[in-house]
């Protein structure tokens, strides 16, 4: 279970469990956690936990809330994260039991779907088996070093084009198109509409995507592009 | 009618880079206009027996129901109780397997089912799988997933950006096959011509944001068989921590039930 620790300007002065779905935070005496100071709201924030999450909410306080020195109005606590009110800091701690497995801890079990029977938040929310999963960003993939073609013959010879995006489209729609994907593990070509297949370094590819390798020359209707890697 | 001239229908499913298993089924079927995809859980086995027995159940059904009759014969309002019940059906079908067969103890799926009928789809769903549509090049989320995380957006808890990095992004508040009873959320769209509909397992979207699904779709959208194989490679390569699978349906022209005086004159030469 995890808890907050309460301190004033370094000296801890109590823990508090996060043992129910809601606990209050303010100078009113029936907030969870009571702070008599002017500077803290009546109701100033309260934290809501569902399953193994926590969510911080302000309630409109007149100071406001910081977490790890940003105002929030909202926010979903991390392990660590340290709440400021007036002087005040909670530390937002998960409990060792119930710690967050290291990234090194097989994904397996923690993407799987998996059901919450009941209206979620009452009677029986079931938590995933297995402690919690770690927080998931949608990851970034690993992009390969910046590439861009270089236009070799025909009217915008010299003109250069970039690829900054995953998905790079040549040609003409309804004629011939083509794809440069851009991929971890580096750049590849593919053919997308038309009757003519792109052709690189003299070579007319098949329906599958080729891999492009530093000055390898891709023909399209007619305008051969040099591919190159520009940094190295 | 028969539908194929007018829906082209590619799809793609890949186990991802983590799982030894794809616990996801997937059946479409252009003639009718029919495309179902399921995505399953549940320990050994279970995930796709549960996933399969609700996509061979309800495709099957639907079709059989559907089979010699003429579309103006049919009506959105008993396609939708149609979607209903056989959703409904599909749940007695694995919750009563469950219950018979200790192995396939708690398995369940998520569910989405679309059906293209007189210039409207209606589709039904449960669970976090979904239906994107991309028109003129916007991809909108058809579906509201039965999530935990959704109803925590719903009730203003948690921003859209938050979700992203929410780590219970995978608990369904609504599966088939888990209690004795469970009704689909079912709704009709209006249908253009030119629209491509996408239909996945949250392995995508838990991979792949949604504005890159629109990129992939918008510059691919010539080349539907590639853009289905992009689509679950950007997943993979973004770390493929689950099953993946995409149904991609493009509308090639309009399919009114009610054939206008001239395409009735056309049809007498």
């Amino acid at each position: 279970m995890a808890k907050l620790i309460l301190s004033l300007e370094g000296s801890v002065i109590r823990e508090v469990p996060l043992d129910k779905e809601r606990v209050t935070i303010g100078r009113k005496p029936q907030n969870d956690i009571q702070i008599e100071n002017l500077a803290v709201s009546g109701e100033h924030a309260r934290v809501v936990t569902i399953l193994k999450d926590s969510f911080l909410e302000d309630l409109g306080s007149t100071n406001g809330t910081l977490v790890n020195g940003n105002p929030v109005t909202k926010h979903i606590l991390q392990n660590s994260d340290v709440i400021e009110i007036g002087k005040y800091k909670l530390k937002y701690v998960v409990d060792a039991t119930s710690v967050q497995p290291g990234p090194q801890a097989p994904a397996e079990d923690m993407e799987k779907t998996m059901i919450v029977r009941g209206p979620v938040g009452a009677r029986t929310a079931v938590p995933p088996p297995g402690a919690a999963a770690p927080a998931a960003a949608v990851p970034a993939a690993a992009t390969p070093s910046a590439a861009a073609l270089q236009i070799l013959n025909g009217p915008g010879a010299g003109r250069e084009l970039a690829i900054t995006k995953n998905l790079t489209t040549l040609g003409k729609p309804g004629v011939q198109v083509a794809v440069i994907t851009r991929r971890p593990q580096g750049y590849f070509i593919a053919h997308v509409e038309g009757k003519a297949f792109p052709i690189v370094n003299g070579k007319t590819l098949d329906a599958q995507a080729h891999p492009l390798n530093d000055h390898d020359v891709v023909e399209l209707g007619g305008v051969k592009m040099e591919f190159f890697y520009k940094a190295k | 009618m028969n539908l194929a001239s007018l829906l082209e229908i590619a799809t793609a499913t890949h186990p991802g880079m983590v799982r030894s298993h794809n616990e996801d089924s997937i059946a479409a079927d252009a003639d009718v206009g029919l495309a179902v995809l399921a995505d399953g859980m549940g320990g050994y086995n279970a995930g796709e027996v549960a996933s399969g027995i609700a996509v061979t159940l309800v495709s099957s059904e639907i079709k059989k129901a559907l089979a010699g009759k003429r579309p103006e014969e049919l009506n959105g309002r008993s396609l939708e109780l149609l979607i209903g019940e056989q959703a409904a059906r599909a749940n007695t079908a694995i919750y009563e397997a469950a219950q018979r067969e200790p192995q396939y103890s708690g398995m369940g799926t998520t569910l989405v089912v679309a059906l293209w009928h007189d210039n409207h789809l209606i589709v039904g769903h449960i669970g976090d799988s979904r239906l994107y549509r991309l028109r003129a090049d916007t991809l909108e989320q058809v579906t509201r997933d039965h999530s935990l995380l959704q109803e925590q957006i719903d009730s203003g808890m948690i921003t859209r950006e938050q979700a992203r990095y929410s780590p219970n992004k995978n608990l369904v508040t609504r599966a088939v096959g888990i209690e004795p009873q469970v009704e689909a959320e079912v709704h009709s769209h209006a249908v253009q011509a030119g629209d491509i509909y996408l239909l996945c397992s949250d392995g995508l979207p838990d991979m792949v944001t949604d504005e890159e699904i629109e990129l992939t779709l918008s510059s691919l959208k010539a080349n539907l068989p590639l853009a289905a194989e992009q689509l679950v490679q950007q997943a993979n390569d973004n770390g493929g921590r689950d099953n993946v699978s995409v149904i991609l349906v493009r509308v090639r022209g309009e399919f009114p039930a009610r054939a206008g005086w001239l395409r009735k004159i056309k049809s007498w030469f």
